[in-house]
């Protein structure tokens, strides 16, 4: 390994402000805003404040809010924003799975600034919203046409919410149909929504474990969790190891032999859009994650949309409205005869789709093509050199490409230094990266990381993340214990009790930590 | 010789000569060998049949409001619109501090170098506590509907029974949101839902309804305080004691922005208080302002039973430092998966930003100010629209923000009346009588503190005016 | 005792106190080509062979993972060749406890004579002395004489130092033995633990190529793995997979005919859905059940003939079995009175495997274990099987002899 990449480690530091609580902060009587009273003669007409509200219901004692004038209160919060390290201003490409891509800025400054958008009530008549209508409309047909389904939902607030609704559906499905099923099967490397969001609609869970050299199920493991109790298998593809299951749609036939639907997260679309599509492997529903895929922001988990997609056969129980169009004129129909009613509130995260709509038209279909292609070609540009560095090991598909993430393991580097991927992941803020992903629970793949570098990144971007991974590995091997007492440049030391597990212990807010400090 | 490829600005490596090295690096001598691993079978090697590229900014940006520009807002318009969002007043910091990229871009690493985000998260949560008075909240869910959903089940959760009452005025989409939440695959694990009738006359809960209802087998009793229709429940403290007697959870769901001149459902019994963080500073963008939150007093058994994550001031190795962490965590499903505590994922963590800066601003006076200013103008709104010949108000009692306006007199359908409204530049008000058929012909008018005098008075002339010629 | 005073008057609460047992002896045998260490007699051959003291090295490695710790843990060990060399060496200080018979000296020949007797009597002092958990090092010999001391009364973690180690007391490998008290120490009262296996080897056997693995004890163990970010495992989560396999077993056994027999295999896991379920199984031992009106143990701690006896002309015969042991076997160690005509007389959804789902996650290569003895009913039993894992969940896992 030549010690070239050193070159490329920047000498960082965070912005440490040592910032006090807010609630610290306060000063009685200083006033942060002040706010549009009614006016003197409204108050004149009403008369008596004391007659409007019962005394019984009436605020006895002031909400003790802290008290801060203006300035302080936007230098505070800028101050905490800059201590944390979004994809504006991080390589985020540690985060796998969930697709860290630039927002583009015309979108962010268009939604939060136009009135068309910003300002809508989504209760107002239809004939004033046709321009948002129309967005959802168009991006519906986007979305039909990138999976191959044949109708979308735009309602839920995020994949796992998709994935909910997906539940819904094959519930009430199979309960038309007089069919008594309760059971579905998801595998181990799936989101914990796959199993948890089933499992809150009542259903049975049957996991799978994955076959060490495949690196997901075998086809005979997964007929085996198969029968006639099956309602519905929760797949994803290629999962978070980044694998892509070339027989997926034999899985898939599989449950339709049983009488099963089959259901696709695609929260790991990225790396496949344009180039194969849900609609050929069979699946009967699927959810794309608007805001990791599609180009609207995080948001530190919120808000999103899981864009949830149908076959003809299930469109019918989609939640309402829908919004359809007539020749001249969009509406919202909420005449869907079997519908599951609504997972939320009017008729999704309406900004969200405007961004989206953008996204797609200033992208086209070369260049939705060209965003696949280069998120994998990103990847595995990233696997052939990490995998190469020092204490790295691949697990599954030893020589098989990956798609556009890829799961590692520091494994060899706990072995031989101790140090393991908690270490590594507290280190790398040190050069200014944001903090990796592991993987989720259960760590089946021992000291994990996962790293997916969307299409976003340059070159230049992947070099140095790859170079700061070295550099935190020769530093394992040779100077542990700066990795040890990491981090150094964050705005905090370490932590002691991160995951605390006592519920005595938890302080999680400021009248909570001022009640159990005072002892 | 082929076009030239476009170079995309949010595609750094489409430039043709790094894609090329970086190709060779990896081995690969086009795309379809980069996805060897794809079968012939699934390979998609159509063109995407969707709109060709506009590929500058310049002209995205203008193609994209020249179709929102078919749209007319609630700044044109003057907006009566309520029912679960409502137009308030935005602080000038919030949208500063909401929009800048650091929040906007991050997601869900840990908390050394996203120290600031977590202190936001815990500063929202202390100072929703002093509006709530109560000790913890989790990270928001999806919107108020759902976080009525999740209250619901961490009282069956917690006390092992399997029935709700619930309003049957309630929030109509709430209803079916909590319908679909409380059903199951399995008869054995459904959760009974019963419908508490209201009063005709005022609105509020029917109390022996309530108590014929109320007994050992309810998890829980919900109240809406204000109610999905404005209405404010004078029994709230005494609800709150015969639940407690029964051994019920009680839920009260609220609207934040009343926390400055109403009571805190804490205070009068309350033993989860939920609602939607909208009216704290988030814009109504068409429906994407909505956050649902959950709060509960710091008892284990509350704690225990959270569905989504708990952010809390933990240890720290440097004394005197605040650091933050992520607690009980096996609580949620993402340490026991189909095992753990219903299910979580992204939800909607960048309104706590917005609601913390909103808060921090009003602080208790402003909370004070702006509840005020709400009842003085849909007082008066309230007022004027009763006198107006041919349309009374729906409810007797004391009410916040909304109300119910019925138009049964008027010789028109509310779709009518909203229609030549609109002709006037108004958003008239709900159109209730979809969700709500007992009421007939009624509208739920909506009057924040953002609404002039001369906004509502120019609604009643032009109601006036519009129902004169058909009324009875 | 001494050594339990001068702890009870320190009044340091913070410290977390560990006993430590190194069985010097252990593992000679393995390089000397031997197949195991017990007995005076194998011992000095194996030196005598050229067999080296690994204990100490392996137990070194182990608590290196705690050195910058040392201002939180107290150690109590016996000085030498059983402890003190090793932890003087790292720069711990500890409470020694003496022996009335073990030499202080640390030349190989002298420890050549320690015998589980010094273990035992160690383990007895450091019980007494309320340690919070007690570190040995050994196989399973060393395993079986801390067992028979102090039973499940004390929280144990083995170094694995021996030849064979076919408990589940152990952790994988010498560090991570040393990462697993570290974690205990972190948190040594909300710590999860687990009742691992002591597997009993017939040595004499063993050398004539015979196995036959026995389940000889449990001792309470800190969960081995660490499969959440950080996390601590709460005991509260231990406790929830036991009380949803319990749930799910009695809404199964709800769900069949009156005239069945459930066959309870050994097993901690098996033992404690027992005790959910209102029954006091046998630990060691393979239990019959009956569920006739009244949920019953109809046949305790059975020998194979008895088990056969019992149920073979039962209605329908259910089977509970567990992974037992390091390599996560359901058949083939410590319930060989499940023979293989008892098996055959269960129907394949009438198998009910039960696991904490940790266990299969945990699995060294994905896979449980059968070893029935006859090759022809291990190549029936191999395949894909489903295992409970808690109420209304299964995790699907390979089987394979």
């Amino acid at each position: 390994m030549d010690q070239d990449y050193k070159k490329l480690l920047r000498n960082f530091h965070q912005a440490r402000w040592d910032e006090p609580i807010i609630f610290e902060m306060s000063t009685p009587g200083e006033r942060g805003v002040l706010v549009p009273a009614a006016s003197a003669e409204v108050q004149a007409a009403v008369g008596d404040e004391a007659a409007i509200i019962p005394e019984s219901l009436r605020r006895k004692a002031k909400p003790a809010l802290p008290e801060v004038g203006q300035m302080r209160v936007n230098r505070h919060y800028m101050r905490l924003s800059q201590q944390t390290l979004g994809n504006d201003v991080s390589v985020d490409i540690g985060q796998g799975t969930c697709t860290m891509k630039y927002s583009p800025k015309v979108q962010e400054h268009l939604v939060r600034s136009n009135p068309d958008i910003a300002d809508i009530h989504p209760l107002q008549d239809e004939s004033t919203m046709q321009g948002l209508l129309q967005i959802y409309h168009e991006t519906e047909k986007y979305m039909k046409e990138i999976s191959g389904m044949d109708a979308f939902s735009f309602q839920p607030g995020g994949g796992a919410h998709a994935i909910y609704t997906n539940a819904l559906i094959v519930r009430n499905y199979f309960e038309d149909k007089g069919e008594d099923r309760d059971e579905i099967v998801t595998t181990i490397f799936s989101h914990p929504a796959d199993a948890g969001a089933p499992a809150t609609c009542g259903y049975k869970v049957i996991d799978l474990m994955q076959d060490n050299e495949l690196g997901y199920p075998t086809l005979e493991a997964f007929k085996e969790a198969l029968s006639e109790k099956t309602a519905a298998v929760f797949i994803t593809n290629p999962e978070d190891t980044g694998i892509f299951n070339p027989r997926i749609a034999e899985y898939v036939q599989a449950a339709h032999d049983v009488g099963a639907l089959a259901v696709y997260d695609q929260a790991n679309v990225n790396g496949i859009m344009g180039i194969t599509r849900a609609k050929e492997a069979g699946f009967d529903l699927i959810h794309y994650n608007l805001h990791k895929t599609f180009s609207s922001p995080h948001g530190g988990m919120g808000p999103g949309v899981g864009a949830l997609g149908a076959t003809r056969e299930l469109e019918p129980y989609l939640p309402v409205p829908q919004v359809k169009f007539d020749g001249e004129k969009y509406y919202l129909d909420c005449g869907l005869e079997k519908t599951v009613g609504k997972v939320r509130s009017f008729f999704g995260n309406a900004a969200i789709l405007v961004r989206v709509y953008m996204w797609i038209r200033s992208l086209g279909p070369e260049g939705i093509r060209e965003a696949a292609l280069c998120s994998v070609l990103n990847n595995q540009y990233t696997v052939k050199k990490v995998s190469a560095i020092p204490g790295v090991t691949m697990y599954y598909a030893d020589g098989i490409r990956r798609i556009e993430q890829c799961r590692y393991s520091w494994e060899q580097l706990k072995e031989d230094t101790g140090l393991g991927t908690e270490d590594v992941t507290r280190r790398l803020v040190d050069y200014g990266m944001e903090h990796y992903w592991q993987s989720h629970h259960p760590h089946i793949v021992p000291e994990p990381f996962t790293l997916e570098p969307t299409e976003s990144y340059s070159k230049k971007d992947l070099d140095e993340f790859i170079a700061v991974l070295q550099q935190i590995s020769w530093e394992a091997y040779n100077d542990p214990d700066i990795i040890r007492t990491a981090p150094h440049n964050a705005p905090v030391h370490g932590i002691k009790n991160y995951y605390e597990t006592d519920p005595e212990k938890i302080m999680c807010s400021w009248r909570q930590y001022l009640k159990k400090t005072a002892k | 010789m082929s076009e030239k490829k476009v170079v995309y600005p949010y595609i750094p490596n489409s430039n043709p000569d790094v894609q090329k090295e970086m190709m060779a690096f990896v081995g690969a001598k086009d795309l379809w060998e980069l996805y060897e691993e794809i079968p012939e079978a699934l390979r998609y090697k159509e063109r995407l049949n969707i709109p060709e590229a506009i590929l500058d900014e310049f002209n995205i940006k203008k193609h994209t409001e020249k179709v929102l520009s078919q749209n007319i807002n609630c700044s044109e318009y003057t907006s009566f619109l309520g029912a679960g969002c409502a137009q308030h007043f935005i602080p000038a910091v919030v949208d500063e501090i909401t929009t800048r990229g650091e929040w906007l871009t991050a997601y869900g690493a840990e908390s050394w170098a996203d120290h600031g985000k977590y202190q936001a998260f815990f500063e929202y949560n202390s100072m929703l506590a002093e509006l709530l008075e109560t000790e913890v909240t989790s990270v928001p869910q999806y919107d108020g509907g759902q976080s009525v959903a999740t209250a619901i089940a961490m009282s069956t959760r917690i006390n092992g029974r399997q029935k709700v009452l619930l309003p049957e005025l309630m929030n109509p989409t709430h209803r079916s949101i909590v319908e679909n939440y409380m059903d199951s695959v399995q008869d054995k694990l459904k959760v009974d839902i019963e419908y508490v009738k209201a009063d005709p006359a005022t609105g509020t809960i029917d109390m022996a309804d309530l108590r014929a209802k109320l007994d050992e087998t309810v998890a829980a009793v919900v109240v809406e305080n204000p109610g999905f229709l404005g209405i404010l429940e004078e029994n709230l403290e005494e609800i709150g004691a015969i639940a407690k007697q029964a051994g019920a959870e009680y839920i009260v769901y609220v609207d934040p922005i009343s926390l400055g001149v109403l009571e805190a459902p804490a205070n009068l019994g309350a033993t989860i208080t939920c609602g939607d963080l909208h009216s704290l500073g988030l814009h109504l963008s068409g429906g994407n302002g909505q956050a649902g939150f959950i709060s509960t007093q710091g008892d284990a058994k509350y704690v225990t039973n959270y569905k989504d994550f708990l952010h809390s001031l933990v240890e720290p190795e440097v004394e005197g430092e605040y650091v933050f962490g992520n607690v009980l965590i096996e609580r949620t499903h993402y340490a026991q998966r189909a095992f753990g505590n219903e299910y979580t994922g992204t939800g909607t963590n960048l309104w706590m930003i917005s609601a913390a800066v909103y808060m921090a601003l009003m602080g208790p006076q402003g909370m004070e100010d702006v509840g005020r200013a709400i009842l003085y103008n849909s007082q008066y709104a309230a007022k004027q629209i009763s006198e107006i010949p041919g349309v009374k108000l729906r409810f007797d009692g004391p009410f916040f923000q909304e109300f119910v306006v019925d138009f049964n007199m008027a010789g028109k359908s509310v779709a009518n009346i909203n229609r030549a409204l609109l002709e006037k530049g108004i958003f008239g008000g709900f159109d209730l009588s979809r969700d709500f058929p007992a009421l007939g012909q009624s509208a739920l008018y909506c009057v924040t503190e953002v609404t002039t005098k001369e906004e509502i008075d120019r609604l009643v002339d032009a109601l006036r005016a519009i129902v004169e010629p058909t009324r009875s | 005792m001494l050594v339990a005073a001068i702890l009870k008057e320190d009044g340091e609460v913070d410290m977390v106190t560990l006993g430590l047992i190194i069985n010097p002896i252990a593992g000679v045998g393995g390089r000397a080509g031997l197949k195991g260490s017990d007995g005076e007699d194998i011992q000095k051959l194996a030196l005598a062979r050229g067999g080296t003291l690994e204990a100490g090295a392996k137990a070194e490695v182990a608590l290196s993972e705690l050195v910058d710790l040392k201002e939180e843990i107290r150690f109590l060990a016996q000085p030498g060749a059983m402890g003190g060399d090793v932890l003087e060496k790292l720069g711990f200080s500890y409470q020694a406890v003496e022996s009335s018979s073990a030499p202080s000296s640390a030349s190989p020949s002298d420890a050549a004579v320690t015998s589980a007797e010094d273990t035992v009597e160690a383990a007895l002092q450091m019980a007494a002395a309320g340690v919070d958990l007690l570190v040995f090092a050994g196989g399973d010999g060393t395993a079986r004489d801390i067992y028979r001391t102090v039973g499940l009364s004390v929280p144990c973690v083995g170094i694995p130092a021996g030849v064979k180690i076919h408990s589940a007391v152990y952790a994988n490998n010498p560090k991570s033995a040393g990462q697993v008290i570290r974690r205990f120490c972190a948190n040594p009262s909300t710590a999860s633990m687990v009742e691992s296996e002591v597997m009993d080897l017939d040595e004499d056997l063993v050398r004539q190529n015979i196995v036959e693995a026995k389940l000889y004890g449990y001792l309470t163990v800190p969960r081995m793995q660490n499969l959440m970010q950080q996390a601590k495992a709460s005991a509260r989560f231990s406790a929830h997979d036991i009380e949803g396999i319990a749930s799910e077993i009695a809404d199964l056994m709800q769900a069949k005919a009156e005239n069945t027999v459930y066959i309870f295999g050994t097993g901690g896991t098996t033992y404690k859905v027992m005790e959910h379920l209102g029954l006091q199984g046998s630990l060691l031992g393979v239990d019959v059940v009956a569920q006739d009106g009244r949920r019953r143990i109809v046949l305790a701690d059975a020998s194979e003939t008895e088990l056969y006896e019992c149920v073979k002309d039962a209605g329908e015969v259910v089977l509970i079995v567990t992974a037992i042991g390091g390599q996560g076997h359901i058949f083939g160690r410590g319930n060989q009175q499940i023979s293989p005509r008892v098996i055959r007389l269960v129907e394949r959804d009438n198998l009910w495997i039960v696991s904490a789902a940790e266990k299969i996650y945990g699995l060294e290569d994905n896979t449980l274990h059968v070893d029935t003895s006859d090759p022809e009913l291990d190549c029936e039993l191999s395949g894909y099987r489903k295992v409970i894992t808690g109420w209304q969940e299964r995790i699907v896992c390979k089987v394979e002899a």
